[in-house]
């Protein structure tokens, strides 16, 4: 039974434990298949979604194997083949994939080399592998490729296979190029967007005029071409031969339906008041408790930090291809959990789950649960009116940016107190926010847009937080990671959900880490010490201290000058409480409104299997926090997001990124701590603290605007 | 019936008077490299050459490059024979999901066809139009930097 959350919650099902995703898909063939031609297929459970996971995992194996990296094939995931990985998520690929494949090369290397020691009569030490071929001390004596087809591997792993020893890696920890880049910088069709089909018809969705709303008519309209329209309740959608038809239909469509509209969504001027109202109704749960008598405290700070909803913001908008036969239905997708995908698509038809196929290709870059999801289930929805042609469906800008599930608003209150030097004695932390996950295949009720549409539809949940294990969700890195005796975290889940809400890059973390970096930036002000210092001397463990010292020492930290409009800020995190450290420091700017100029990032991701793709793992990752701190910003009225054009929901362009330079700490005999995400929350909460010393002003809202800075300003 | 030359092959298309550019090369033309981002000329991940300038194939209609002359990123270099601005973005490792390079190759392709030896705030400026969201915007000006050289050597 997949849970969903990756392999970092233990499972305890009596078995021996095997590391990874290889514990609930124990079999060796499941991950790997050696071919008579010398390739050798590897096939992970995690997808691509630009962060380059298949030529880290490609790594993992040929190393392991010791075949050359050329001979990986990697097979993308197909439900039921692959092993189900559940989600590519929470920066835990190379921990759930990459330590299953590592194992499972391993253990077939082992299997291999005892055959070819049997039949040779070499002893198994004796042996080397050189390319894929085993040789002994008087040359070679088989191969991988000789015994291919001798079904080796229809066996469960063994729990005490032995991976090799750090040191003796030859092709993990070197910066392979990505497999998947000539071909998209050669305009090479690369992504399920341009996935052809003989017959493929196209087709557009009409979205409902305001959120909730009902379709109360709709005239007949003549279409051009070919395009007919399709609708089940409230889902409306054309199909047309050609993409010109079914695009101007729509449009002609959207002219002739009539909703029934109602006010359903929050006043955007008053957020903070409805988290707050609508928290009176919320589930509350402690997330961490921790008692200690305290001395008398001398500095108390209370504090609220506030955040608007966010949209992932992909730059292509989610696509499907869909193709019944008979009963059954495949679907290409850029799904992040091809298997939770299936279940829900199942949910919604009403048919068992192996009547859906669900193949996973690219699409862009995926930040999170965005509409890859919901896109699949209605190319499906509307491949029923195709009979057995495949049907591609593409969203719209507007579809993207205005439909897409997007991070949700929060709010969080500390109170903090210190001693007279400065020494944290207690912290209260409330955080009130809509749950971070309402991805599909978690729940009997399907999660995807289009399942409350249909006439007959399922009702909409509020999204729920992954457990603390996983790293929680609106609560992600909200326990300070510094040394506090007397704490108190809380958690309001909202069960009010007028807007959909699920997972983004850093869950909780965007304003968790930066709330709690900036009550420690102002607690080291008021006693006069150099915010550095101060976390370092309330942070026990040494390898976040050693990113913390590393990035001073890059940027120069104890010889920076500010003031003027200039400033640097510092920010630290270890993402999860338990993935991956990074500290950043942020040069900011403040002229007519804020920039970013310079950031300057130290991680430790613990064994790195490609430094590069790290790097711009890390860099993104900053990026992406640069733009959410700075422009970012989900707008609404009461009935729709208006904010569904670029133009609306601007994101950071050429002349407002800021340079970046980055130092990894290796450590090669660590375990892999995932990099996708690190680096984000911290540089936001670096960018706060540059305000604060370019300003003097520390924010208390995001995006950092002139407004919400002034407000700010006005306390 | 509207001709035009595409990647120096010339191509003729009778298509209704709604379809846009885009919808032409990523149908009938069979390419892949130009992208839909937005519709709206936001992006940039569709750019095509247009008499060797840069334009949105996302709101152009056919109409107006009949008799003109078209390249896409496809038409920039082949794997046997990459653009140095492809050689460069793959030596630098110029990118996450991919999805908005051929926009900015060819963006970048019409600056340096117009400034050999730009810096980096006329690359930043000439890349204004386009969005990255994976965060390789520094990647990106380094591989048109490295590309810059490889062109004047």
């Amino acid at each position: 039974m997949s849970h969903g959350f990756g392999a970092a919650l233990k499972i305890d099902d009596g078995k021996p434990r095997l590391p990874g995703s290889l514990h609930l898909n124990r079999r060796l063939s499941q991950w790997l298949h050696f071919r008579a031609d010398g390739v050798v297929e590897v096939k992970p459970g995690k997808v691509e979604l630009g962060q380059g996971i298949l030529t880290a995992l490609a790594q993992i194996a040929a190393d392991e194997l010791d075949v050359a990296l050329e001979r990986i094939r990697i097979v993308t995931v197909t439900t039921p083949e692959s092993p189900d990985e559940a989600v590519t998520s929470g920066s835990l690929s190379t921990q759930d994939s990459g330590s299953a494949i590592r194992h499972a090369s391993a253990d077939a290397r082992r299997i291999f080399l005892s055959v070819a020691a049997q039949s040779s009569g070499v002893a198994y030490e004796a042996i080397t592998v050189a390319d894929g071929d085993f040789i002994g001390p008087d040359g070679k004596i088989g191969s991988y490729w000789q015994w291919a087809d001798a079904g080796l591997l229809e066996v469960e792993a063994a729990p005490d296979a032995q991976p090799k020893p750090a040191d003796q890696r030859r092709l993990v920890g070197i910066s392979a190029p990505r497999r998947d880049l000539p071909g998209k910088v050669l305009g090479s069709p690369a992504y399920v967007h341009d996935l052809r089909l003989p017959g493929m018809l196209h087709a557009r969705i009409i979205r409902p005029s305001a959120r909730g709303a009902k379709l109360s008519a709709i005239k007949d309209v003549a279409l051009p071409g070919d395009a007919r329209l399709i609708r089940d309740g409230d889902f409306l959608a054309v199909l047309a031969s050609t993409e010109w038809d079914a695009e101007a239909a729509a449009t002609r469509v959207a002219q002739q339906a009539s909703w029934q509209e109602e006010s359903t969504l929050p006043e955007q001027a008053r957020l903070e008041d409805w988290l707050r109202d609508a928290a009176l109704r919320g589930e509350r749960k402690i997330t961490e408790k921790q008692e200690a008598e305290t001395p008398p405290a001398a500095h108390r700070l209370e504090r609220s930090f506030h955040r608007p909803f966010l949209a992932h913001a992909s730059i292509g908008p989610s696509c499907a291809v869909a193709r019944w036969q008979g009963d059954a239905v495949e679907v290409f997708s850029h799904t992040q959990g091809p298997y939770n995908l299936r279940a829900d698509i199942a949910k919604t038809l009403r048919c068992p789950a192996e009547k859906v196929v669900v193949r996973h290709m690219e699409g862009a870059g995926c930040y999170g649960h965005n509409g890859a999801d919901d896109v699949a289930l209605e190319a499906v929805l509307i491949a029923r009116a195709a009979g057995e042609k495949p049907v591609r469906l593409l969203w719209s800008r507007a579809d993207e940016l205005g439909w897409s599930p997007f991070s949700p608003a929060m709010l969080v209150d500390i109170a903090a107190e210190a001693a007279a030097d400065g020494t944290l004695l207690s912290w209260h932390a409330e955080i009130i926010s809509n749950g971070h996950s309402g991805r599909p295949g978690r729940s009997p009720i399907p999660t995807l847009l289009a399942a409350s549409q249909l006439a007959d539809g399922f009702p909409v949940q509020a999204s729920i937080n992954p457990p603390l294990a996983a790293g929680g969700g609106a609560e992600r890195n909200g326990i300070p990671g510094y040394r506090i005796p007397k704490l108190e975290v809380a958690t309001t889940r909202l069960l009010d959900m007028p807007i959909r809400t699920s997972a983004l890059r850093g869950l909780g973390a965007t304003l968790n880490v930066w709330a709690v970096e900036s009550v420690l930036d102002e607690m080291a002000a008021l006693v006069g010490e150099d915010p550095l210092q101060y976390r370092l001397r309330h942070l026990d463990d040494a390898r976040g201290r050693a990113v913390l010292e590393k990035v001073a020492e890059m940027a120069n930290w104890s010889g920076r000058q500010q003031g003027d409009g200039f400033g640097l800020g510092i920010g630290y995190a270890r993402y999860k409480n338990t993935g991956a450290y990074a500290a950043v420091i942020a040069e900011v700017e403040a002229r007519e409104r804020v920039f970013c100029r310079r950031l300057w990032i130290a991680g430790d991701c613990g064994e790195v299997v490609n430094p590069d793709g790290t790097m711009n793992q890390l860099e993104g990752g900053a990026i992406h926090g640069a733009s959410i701190a700075l422009v970012e910003e989900v707008r609404f009225d009461d009935k729709r997001i208006t904010s569904d054009s670029w133009e609306s929901f601007p994101i950071l362009r050429f002349s407002e990124v800021p340079k970046v330079e980055q130092a990894l700490i290796h450590r090669p005999e660590a375990p892999f701590l995932g990099a996708g995400e690190a680096s984000l929350a911290p540089t936001i909460a670096a960018i706060a603290g540059g305000i604060h010393a370019a300003l003097g002003v520390r924010p208390r809202q995001m995006p950092f605007t002139p407004e919400n800075i002034a407000k700010a300003a006005q306390g | 019936m509207i001709g035009f030359s595409l990647n120096g092959a010339d191509v003729a298309l009778d298509l209704p008077s709604h379809a846009t550019l885009l919808q032409a090369l990523r149908g009938p033309c069979g390419l892949s490299g130009p992208r839909f981002g937005c519709g709206a000329e936001q992006c940039g991940s569709c750019m095509v050459l247009l008499d060797g300038k840069p334009a949105y194939a996302c709101s152009l209609g056919l109409d107006a490059v009949a008799g003109r002359h078209i390249v896409t990123v496809e038409g920039l270099g082949s794997a046997a024979a990459p653009h140095p601005l492809q050689a460069a973005f793959m030596a630098e490792q110029a990118g996450q999901c991919g999805y908005c390079l051929s926009g900015m190759l060819i963006s970048a392709a019409a600056l340096l066809a117009a400034n050999p030896a730009p810096d980096e705030a006329a690359i930043r400026t000439a890349l204004e139009p386009h969005l990255c969201r994976c965060g390789s915007h520094n990647r990106i000006i380094r591989a048109i930097q490295r590309a810059a050289r490889e062109m004047a050597a």
